[in-house]
């Protein structure tokens, strides 16, 4: 369990504790926390849960899986701290972690 | 215009199976879809992917599953219009008009929405300058590359979109190729290509840029970049082109007065009809308790969905179940002996 904090692009703080084994996307979307759509389901076949890792976080994660990048790629303003929520698997180690929405997903 | 029983919206396995079930019980149909080609997010999101939960199919990819239910659907010959949008609905008398982008318009009794999240669409730049030039010198598809000669074109993008079209028109054109980062997910040939072309000088390669801004008085002159830290280049351009991918938007399905939650659409889950008569929703689009988004409950729903169509298309008649394995009438239906 780890708690994960969303913040909205708005400036909207949302906390939820996420059970270990779900992902960061789930863990929004079964808190119906906004600003992760999440159109694919979790199957890295889109990209919008797309998130921005706060600075401190980003190197903690495990890192990307071939193709998130190129999904990355076609997210709404991408940056060096952007991942797919999708593929970040949530453990105790993650408690704390932060992330930023984006102004929009599509 | 068209007269039929039934407009699916969508042709992705879900409208595609709902077809089968349409033919089947001896009604007609006509399928609309905005990409060019037939599958849904199954062609165009995951054509190589497996999957492992088609029931009696251990394993298919999205393309032998779509191809496998255009040849189910052959015998019925229903027609498909591709690289098009069902944009309005209007209801007249017990029938629905749907017009769409391309000024096809149908006279039906029945429209099943099967639409999954929308329709795709390329990403925009989110550059809000960018607006005032969509379609004219701001492009994300080439239906003609004449236009470009002799010209300056930038491109943005890292698939093979943006680098084939690079590599096209850098024939004829002085090209910018404008990428966020390093790594480019083309084919590697084409990557090593760029690579020549810009130690050659013959393109602009900029990478770990991304847009800023689109200037011009009247037509386009020139696109800002920005890299992350900040630092800005201007490029001179008379068009610009985006490569960003798909995405899915629910478009103008939002507008045809159904109830909606978040972006699906709410059914009954005895014949999958929306708070409007003669308009169905089945797929990833509707929602009910329980609701799956698995491939085979859409099959499920759209089998459901046939028969409602049936009683607002023959009215007169009672819609009878058969077994396909017994019935002989489905069986010249589908033309086998």
């Amino acid at each position: 369990m780890a708690k994960i904090i969303y913040i909205e692009h708005n400036g909207k703080e949302h906390v939820a504790e996420v059970q270990n084994g779900l992902t960061v996307m789930e863990g929004a979307v079964q808190n119906d926390i906004p600003g992760i759509d999440a159109d694919c389901g979790g199957s890295m076949s889109c990209a919008t849960c797309h998130v921005y890792v706060k600075e401190d976080w980003y190197d903690k994660l495990a890192k990307k899986e071939m193709g998130e990048d190129d999904m990355l790629d076609q997210a709404y303003e991408p940056n060096s701290y952007s991942r797919l929520s999708c593929q970040i698997s949530v453990s105790d180690d993650l408690d704390g972690l932060t992330v930023y929405m984006p102004e929009k997903q599509v | 215009m068209i007269k039929t029983d039934v407009v699916i919206v969508g042709a992705g396995p879900t409208g595609l199976f709902c077809a089968h079930q349409l033919g089947i019980i001896g009604l007609k149909c006509e399928i609309v879809d905005n990409l060019d080609k037939i599958g849904g997010q199954c062609i165009e999101l995951y054509p190589d992917k497996p999957i492992y939960d088609i029931p009696a199919v251990p394993e298919c990819t999205g393309e032998e599953l779509t191809n496998n239910l255009i040849e189910q659907i052959k015998p019925f010959k229903f027609n498909f219009h591709l690289n098009d949008r069902v944009q309005e609905l209007a209801s007249e008398n017990e029938n629905w008009i749907v017009k769409t982008t391309n000024g096809k318009e149908f006279h039906t009794p029945n429209v099943v929405i099967a639409g999954g999240v929308g329709s795709f669409e390329p990403r925009k730049f989110p550059t809000k300058s960018a607006e005032k030039f969509d379609g004219t010198s701001v492009l994300y598809s080439i239906k003609d590359k004449t236009i470009f000669k002799d010209k300056s074109v930038a491109i943005f993008g890292g698939g093979d979109s943006a680098l084939d079209w690079a590599i096209e028109l850098s024939n004829t054109s002085k090209v910018s190729l404008i990428h966020r980062r390093d790594e480019f997910r083309g084919a590697p040939a084409s990557v090593q290509k760029i690579k020549e072309l810009t130690e050659k000088n013959i393109i602009n390669l900029f990478t770990k840029y991304s847009i800023k801004d689109v200037k011009g008085n009247g037509s386009l002159e020139e696109v800002e970049i920005k890299s992350e830290s900040g630092e800005s280049k201007i490029i001179k351009a008379d068009y610009v082109l985006g490569f960003f991918g798909l995405i899915m938007q629910l478009g103008p399905i939002a507008e045809w007065g159904l109830n909606l939650d978040k972006k699906a659409i709410p059914v009954n889950t005895e014949n999958f009809e929306t708070n409007k008569k003669g308009i169905f929703a089945i797929g990833d689009i509707c929602t009910y308790p329980g609701k799956l988004k698995l491939i085979l409950s859409g099959f499920h729903e759209g089998a459901l969905a046939a028969r409602g169509c049936f009683k607002y298309a023959r009215p007169n008649e009672k819609y009878r179940f058969e077994f396909t394995t017994a019935s002989n009438t489905i069986k010249d239906r589908l033309g086998v002996k």
